[in-house]
C-alpha cells in the first residue's frame, strides 16, 4: 500500500512531540490525527474512527500507553501499533511489545525510523 | 555585510553548534519538516521546547525542595525533558537528563541538585545560541539570501 493512503493517529501528552510526529507523518504523506493521552485514544476509536498506524507514547497521564494498547486490542483494534519511547531499559520495553505492540521506536523519531515502520508493514507495490 | 558573507557566517555558526556538542542530527530533521507551508516551524518548535522546559525545570526545583524528596516524581520530569530535549536536538541538555536520571536512581540528593543547576545552565546555553542562529537567518531572509542546506559531514 502506498503511504499516501495511509491513515494515523499520534498518542503523546508532549505537544511538542504531537506537532514534530505528526509533521513527520505528513511528509510521508500519512493523514494524521493526535490525541493527548491513552484515554483520548480509546474515545476516538470509540467514535468510530480507525487508522492503519498508531505511534503510542509510553508515560502519559491518564492512561499510559501499555494500559491504551492492552484496551485497544481487547476492542478488536487491529491497527499496526508502534509504541514510542525515550525509555531504553529492555524490561520497559518488553512490558510494552507485551501489551500488543507490533514494533517499538525509540525516541527521538527521524523521518528514517518512520519510514522503515511503514515500509516493514505496508510493502509498496 | 554581503548576503554570501552572512550565509558563510551562518554555516560556520551553525557547525561550531554541532562540533560543540549543543546539537545534535535531530535538529537537521526538524529543519527538513520546514516548508513553505510551515516556513517558521524550527522556530515555533523550539519555542515551545522552551516554554515546556521552563515549567519543567520549575517543578524540578520545588520538586528537590521537598523535606522529604519524591524522587519518582522527579525522575518523571527529567524522563520529559530528556525526551523533548532530544526531540530537537538539543544534545547537551540531553545528556545532562541522562546523568540526572542515574542520580534519581541513586536518590543522591546532593547530585541531582548539581544537576539541575547544570541543566537550567545548558538549556539557558542552548536558547541563547539558538536565537543567535535564528536571528543570523532572520537578517540573511531580509537581505534576499536563502538559508543554505545544512549536512553533518564533519
Amino acid at each position: 500500500m502506498d503511504s499516501h493512503k495511509l491513515t494515523a493517529l499520534v498518542v503523546d501528552d508532549d505537544r511538542m512531540v504531537r506537532i514534530i510526529h505528526g509533521k513527520m507523518l505528513n511528509s510521508v504523506g500519512v493523514k494524521n490525527q493526535v490525541v493527548q493521552n491513552g484515554k483520548e485514544a480509546i474515545n476516538v476509536h470509540l467514535s468510530g474512527q480507525t487508522f492503519d498506524l498508531i505511534l503510542m507514547d509510553l508515560d502519559m497521564p491518564i492512561m499510559n500507553g501499555i494500559e491504551a494498547i492492552k484496551e485497544l486490542r481487547s476492542m478488536g483494534i487491529c491497527s499496526t501499533i508502534a509504541g514510542v519511547s525515550a525509555r531504553s531499559m529492555e524490561s520497559h520495553i518488553q512490558e510494552f511489545m507485551e501489551a500488543g505492540l507490533d514494533e517499538y521506536l525509540e525516541k527521538p523519531l527521524n523521518i528514517s525510523k518512520l519510514t522503515s515502520f511503514i515500509h516493514k508493514f505496508y510493502v509498496t507495490n | 555585510m554581503e548576503v554570501g558573507q552572512m550565509q558563510r557566517q551562518w554555516i560556520d555558526y551553525t557547525r561550531s553548534l554541532f562540533i560543540e556538542g549543543f546539537l545534535d542530527a535531530q535538529f537537521l530533521q526538524l529543519e527538513q519538516l520546514q516548508d513553505d507551508n510551515n516556513p517558521d516551524f524550527v522556530v515555533e518548535v523550539v519555542s515551545l521546547f522552551f516554554q515546556d522546559s521552563h515549567k519543567l525545570l520549575n517543578d524540578l526545583t520545588v520538586a528537590l525542595d521537598q523535606k522529604s524528596v519524591d524522587f519518582k516524581m522527579v525522575d518523571a520530569h527529567v524522563h520529559q525533558l530528556k525526551g523533548s530535549s532530544s526531540s530537537i536536538g538539543a544534545q547537551r541538555v540531553k545528556n545532562c537528563c541522562i546523568a540526572f536520571r542515574n542520580l534519581c536512581e541513586e536518590q543522591n540528593i546532593d547530585g541531582c541538585l548539581k544537576c539541575l543547576h547544570q541543566v537550567k545552565q545548558e538549556c539557558c546555553l542552548v536558547k541563547n545560541k539558538l536565537e543567535t542562529l535564528f536571528r543570523l537567518e532572520q537578517q540573511i531572509m531580509a537581505a534576499g539570501g536563502s538559508i543554505p542546506l545544512m549536512e553533518l559531514s564533519f
